[in-house]
């Protein structure tokens, strides 16, 4: 076993062994390197054939036609596009927009950005277990809601929303839905088909792809037109100008198609391993479990370990690679802002750890991190002033704190 | 984050872990930070008749470099006067530990929980001296 073990797959993944060996195919004066654009030479011809492979490969995954992918840099990208192309292409039609508190911050930024233009947002809060209420969400709608924006599993806690009530929802009202699925597919059957969602946004260093690569789905039927936020040569029927990376699009497409071929084993192991690890967790005291544990994706295990503080806690587990809600761990100095929209306190929220578990995740590795989590959380917490008031059965929370930052 | 070999040494080593009955007079407690803001030190000291700290021990939740701060400081104050003690500055602590900009705030808990702990001692020598008299 090789430590540190990594444990952080909602961050990123490593490229599986069969993309990169596809992508380096694309790459030098030996393989496809021709620009995907060209139509004049068989260069072009050849890039172009293996990015319509590609978009083939993306497209099936989620049961849609290749038409409706647009390439992108990023689901970052793709939640800019979806976002703002809407708005900007539908503001006569109205200004509102409805999303969640929870989301990644490339919508809610981009939200801010949209309220700074003059629209008017609307941020849901989520119920305890991390999902949207979807009375709440119907009594957000307006007249003038032209777009929901809602995530489809969330990065920290892990949990799935509903998105197929949800479109029903929209739909009925001819709002449209974009849904970031960055965290999801691959993870998550899903299926265009059947859902009513009309953008969808990808990325493909989630699933085992590189990074810098991503799609948006843009739905043909009923039609959905976006404003291009990128301008240029015309690429994408517009949607999106700049020349195609055809070896990252090669590396998402294969991506996309292991993760197809392979999604049902792969989930069924990891949920193993993941409960196992609960499992193993289970008699600690003062443990919660962040977010829904039903609706909840197979790879994610999302604990607060009540008295002891975050980033320490990280430092202590430096054989495994994880991450925390702690405000030491982030730029800012605030502890997780979706931790805190689902009611947890700052404490809580300070004290979390998101184990994620992926392709390359073992049986053994999990098991040397349940004992590594159990020894250090109790050396901590032989360190904890909170831990010892906790054990005296003093209330935490009735005490007058003086304020600090 | 990459942390000083000395926040290391006192993460991984802390000195004086541990508590001292808050009740003993010649005990001061203070407490300092706040659960929220992802910090709370607890520092005590034993001060002999001579006014000088034999000992002290300390508790902290907090990251890797407020328990440092508070480990490195129950190493200096043992063996001070209450006055050299309030002496100690935040600035020595994040300056033997090389902390970085922002982990200063730590190093300042670390001088509040000392003044704190002395301004403790000190009131519950002054109610002694009120019921003794």
């Amino acid at each position: 076993m090789r430590l540190p073990i990594y444990l952080d797959y909602s961050a990123t993944t490593p490229v599986d062994a069969r993309v990169a060996e596809k992508m380096s195919k694309f790459l030098t004066i030996d393989g496809v390197f021709g620009n995907p654009a060209s139509r004049s030479h068989a260069f072009g011809w050849a890039a172009e054939e293996a990015i319509d492979e590609a978009r083939g490969h993306v497209a099936a995954l989620i049961n849609a036609d290749p038409k409706e992918i647009v390439w992108t840099s990023g689901a970052t990208e793709s939640n800019n596009l979806a976002i703002k192309g809407v708005a900007h292409f539908y503001q006569k039609k109205g200004k509102h927009i409805v999303t969640c508190k929870t989301e990644h911050k490339a919508v809610l930024d981009t939200c801010r950005q949209l309220e700074r233009e003059g629209f008017d947002v609307t941020y849901l809060d989520p119920e305890t277990n991390g999902l949207v209420d979807l009375n709440k969400l119907e009594a957000a709608l307006r007249p003038d809601t032209v777009l929901v924006s809602l995530m489809h599993v969330n990065n920290e806690i892990g949990v799935i929303q509903d998105i197929g009530a949800i479109g029903a929802m929209t739909r009925a009202r001819g709002i449209l839905l974009h849904v970031d699925a960055a965290q999801s597919a691959g993870k998550v059957p899903i299926d265009l088909e059947t859902l009513a969602v009309d953008l969808m946004s990808f990325s493909a260093h989630k699933i085992y792809g590189p990074k810098g690569m991503g799609a948006l789905y843009v739905r043909r039927k009923p039609r959905v037109r976006i404003e291009p936020q990128m301008h240029g040569g015309g690429h994408e029927r517009g949607m999106r100008s700049g020349t195609l990376a055809t070896h990252q699009i090669v590396g998402m497409g294969e991506a996309f198609r292991i993760a197809g071929a392979e999604m049902a084993a792969e989930n069924e192991r990891v949920l193993g391993l993941r409960n196992r690890l609960w499992v193993g967790l289970q008699g600690m005291e003062e443990i919660h479990l962040n977010g829904d544990m039903h609706a909840r994706v197979a790879g994610n295990l999302n604990v607060s370990f009540n008295y002891v503080e975050g980033e320490s806690l990280i430092m202590a587990l430096k054989d495994i690679a994880v991450s925390s809600g702690s405000a030491c761990t982030s730029a800012s100095l605030e502890p997780s802002y979706v931790l805190r929209a689902i009611g947890r306190s700052d404490e809580l929220a300070h004290s979390s750890i998101r184990f994620t578990l992926g392709r390359y995740t073992t049986t053994e590795e999990v098991d040397y991190t349940i004992k590594l989590v159990r020894d250090k959380v109790a050396k901590l917490r032989e360190l904890s002033p909170l831990w010892d008031m906790y054990k005296e059965g003093v209330d935490i929370s009735k005490i007058q704190w003086a304020a600090h930052h | 984050m990459a942390y000083s070999d000395k926040v290391l040494d006192h993460y991984e080593n802390p000195r004086n872990v541990g508590s001292f009955t808050k009740d003993d007079p010649s005990v001061g407690t203070g407490m300092v930070g706040a659960p929220a803001c992802g910090d709370v030190m607890r520092l005590q000291i034993k001060v002999n008749d001579q006014g000088v700290i034999e000992d002290a021990r300390f508790k902290t939740y907090g990251c890797g470099s407020a328990i440092a701060s508070s480990s490195l400081l129950t190493e200096w104050v043992k063996g001070k006067t209450l006055d050299q003690a309030r002496e100690i500055k935040n600035t020595d602590i994040a300056t033997e530990l090389a902390l970085p900009p922002v982990k200063i705030h730590c190093s300042v808990l670390a001088e509040d929980a000392i003044k704190a702990a002395i301004d403790d001692f000190k009131s519950k020598q002054h109610v002694d001296a009120k019921k003794t008299a």
